[in-house]
């Protein structure tokens, strides 16, 4: 009898449909997202402390008994991710209202944030693996709209290319899906954990834990899948590409991590030391890639590719102390990733290319652009104080602790790697001469760009240096992780 | 030369009705038979294709007046809000609720909340089809 879980699902639902009127009025269509995304925000946020205080929450549709109806499971792990989506997306929106462009508010752009939010949320709460699928759809959907919208030469090109990867390995999730409903008889997680518990795993499961990882990946960019990322997250506008990088892969991550500390526990020997050679290959392929571009939308692009790589390498340790680490890094990288983009986006604003050879010189003009930066740069990288420090920590932990010695040394260094290609930003883009700078840039615009992206990058500082809060918070999604019985539990016994 | 649809401009005025009336009997079957508001919105929506090809896309959108775009939001609100109505009786998200009323002329009837659901899905369905009929009709 516990809606309230639902609170961040529907809410952006429900005002998608309102802003689907009166297209034309920009004032209604902003002020409505901004107050559906805070509505949904105060939720998420409670929901973060209802689920601390009382474990896991549960609700099954339709009050249908458990495994027969669509169960909605919040945990630590789907409501800090949920809560942390919805929070992204409040900024994001606002720092679009300059950068988007009036055409594209016109034309159902908030619907479509709206959409995608609902979408990635209800990923994250459900508790049925085919409603995942649905909710993959929705959001997916969504992002065609987003990705095409406007309608530029590049847009076009790229985004043909994204819905025929999304179909395919839409497709495939679905006999995936079909394979394991032949197996097991169900579709409720909570009921798949059970089963596959008492048949132990035979080979067939095995073969299907590696169809989900291939389903999976596609979506989340690891390593041979990740081919269709950097194009097509170059063609869209910075916001949505903000959306993108700092959302849509996540979900993929979640997916995976949802499903191989859930299902597949029982031949770690084979499905996670896959997992882990495959996100270090997948390491090693954004690393290349970062390094090897100029242009600084491309190295933020596989930026993502890299940070995938180094969470899926914490789930792949199994072990609380890594996944702990995975959860600390998933959040770290959904904020800081927003904030990069929002700030590369203000970049590219005041110097009008992507280029950085021709960029140069902003320091003089815009210091706080650079020191805000900086402060991203390194908390991207993991620097003690700042919010990447703590999860890599642990995964690294946790990877000693498994006795991967040499591929968590190889974590660490990788990190050198990441600090490399955005300190090349901005050195390139921040210091030297003064380099091109576009004709029509203007103060009281760059000021709107700057204050949302601003208050994000406080946000990432306090969520390193306030540590010490969110860690029971991250204990309560490890424990979860390590032990796959107290989310069956609260679900096949309805909580409470 | 100017070719004269008389023939066919008729027949579509007649068959509209007949298709439209199915679509509506495909949709209240939808409970017990198969059926439901999916098909009965496809079908409802080639009634009105059929008068698109009979006549031209101006003039059935001066004879039914309807934004399409809208029409799918309503759909949408109905849906949604049915699904979401079971929160505020304190029931799980999509509780449905049923009972017998006896009507004037029917007599006892079954009434269930899962047909305004349906109805929500109906209105979604003839939005979106027509929604992309009319655009790529439109397009030059």
């Amino acid at each position: 009898m516990n809606n309230f879980l639902l609170l961040p699902i529907i809410i952006p639902f429900f005002f998608g449909m309102i802003l689907m009127f009166g297209q034309k009025k920009l004032a209604y269509q902003r002020i409505t997202t901004l107050l559906g995304l805070l509505m949904a925000i105060i939720g998420a946020l409670g929901l973060v402390y209802k689920v601390h205080a009382d474990g896991p929450q549960t609700v099954t549709f339709g009050s249908w008994p458990a495994p027969f109806g669509i169960t909605m499971v919040s945990d630590m792990v789907s409501a800090l991710l949920v809560t942390t989506t919805l929070i992204l997306a409040f900024f994001i929106v606002w720092y679009g209202f300059e950068s988007i462009g009036k055409e594209r508010e016109r034309f159902f752009y908030y619907p479509g944030v709206m959409f995608i939010i609902t979408g990635v949320n209800g990923a994250f709460t459900t508790g049925d693996i085919f409603n995942l699928f649905v909710f993959f759809e929705v959001l997916l959907m969504a992002s065609y709209l987003l990705i095409v919208l406007g309608g530029e030469k590049a847009q076009l090109r790229e985004s043909i290319k994204y819905i025929l990867v999304n179909v395919i390995s839409s497709a495939f999730f679905v006999i995936t899906v079909a394979f394991l409903y032949s197996v097991v008889g169900t579709l409720s997680m909570a009921d798949i954990a059970l089963k596959i518990t008492e048949i132990n795993q035979p080979g067939i499961i095995t073969v299907i834990a590696v169809l989900f990882l291939m389903v999976f990946g596609m979506k989340a960019a690891i390593f041979p899948l990740y081919f269709w990322l950097p194009s097509a997250y170059s063609a869209p506008p910075i916001p949505v590409l903000a959306l993108f990088g700092a959302l849509l892969t996540k979900v993929g991550v979640y997916a995976i991590m949802r499903t191989y500390t859930l299902f597949f526990t029982h031949d770690l020997a084979f499905t996670h030391e896959l997992l882990l050679i495959l996100s270090v290959i997948t390491i090693i392929a954004g690393c290349i890639g970062a390094l090897a571009h100029f242009d600084v939308k491309q190295i933020i692009i596989y930026n993502i590719v890299i940070a995938v790589g180094v969470i899926l390498f914490g789930v792949a340790q199994m072990n609380e102390v890594a996944l702990q680490g995975a959860m600390f890094y998933l959040v770290h990288d959904m904020i800081i990733k927003a904030a990069l983009f929002m700030l590369i986006g203000i970049v590219i604003y005041i110097s009008g290319t992507t280029n950085l050879r021709k960029m140069g010189g902003l320091m003089k003009t815009y210091p706080a652009l650079g020191w805000f930066y900086l402060i991203a740069a390194l908390g991207l990288a993991g620097v003690p104080p700042l919010s990447g420090f703590v999860g890599k920590l642990l995964i690294v932990q946790g990877g000693f602790q498994a006795d991967n010695i040499w591929s968590s040394i190889f974590i660490l260094a990788s990190s050198l790697v990441v600090l490399l290609s955005v300190m090349r930003i901005f050195i390139y883009a921040f210091w030297g001469e003064q380099g091109q700078i576009s004709n029509d840039v203007n103060k009281t615009t760059y000021n709107r760009l700057f204050f949302p992206t601003m208050i994000l990058v406080f946000i990432s500082i306090l969520y390193g240096v306030g540590t010490e809060w969110i860690t029971t918070l991250m204990g309560d999604a490890a424990k979860i992780l390590v032990d796959p019985s107290i989310y069956t539990d609260a679900v096949m016994k309805g909580g409470e | 030369m100017k070719t004269n649809d008389v023939i066919l401009q008729f027949t579509a005025k007649l068959v509209f009705f007949i298709i439209f009336f199915y679509a509506v009997h495909i949709f209240f079957a939808g409970h017990y038979t198969p059926g439901g508001g999916f098909v009965g919105g496809l079908v409802t929506a080639s009634a009105i294709v059929l008068l698109v090809i009979a006549f031209d896309i101006k003039t059935v959108q001066s004879i039914i007046p309807i934004n399409y775009l809208s029409l799918v939001a309503v759909g949408l609100i109905i849906a949604g809000g049915t699904a979401a109505f079971s929160m505020f009786m304190n029931e799980p998200f999509f509780t449905h609720y049923f009972d017998y009323f006896y009507l004037p002329l029917i007599g006892k009837t079954s009434l269930h909340t899962a047909a305004l659901f349906d109805l929500g899905v109906y209105l979604v369905v003839v939005g979106v089809t027509m929604t992309i009929i009319q655009t790529i009709g439109e397009d030059e």
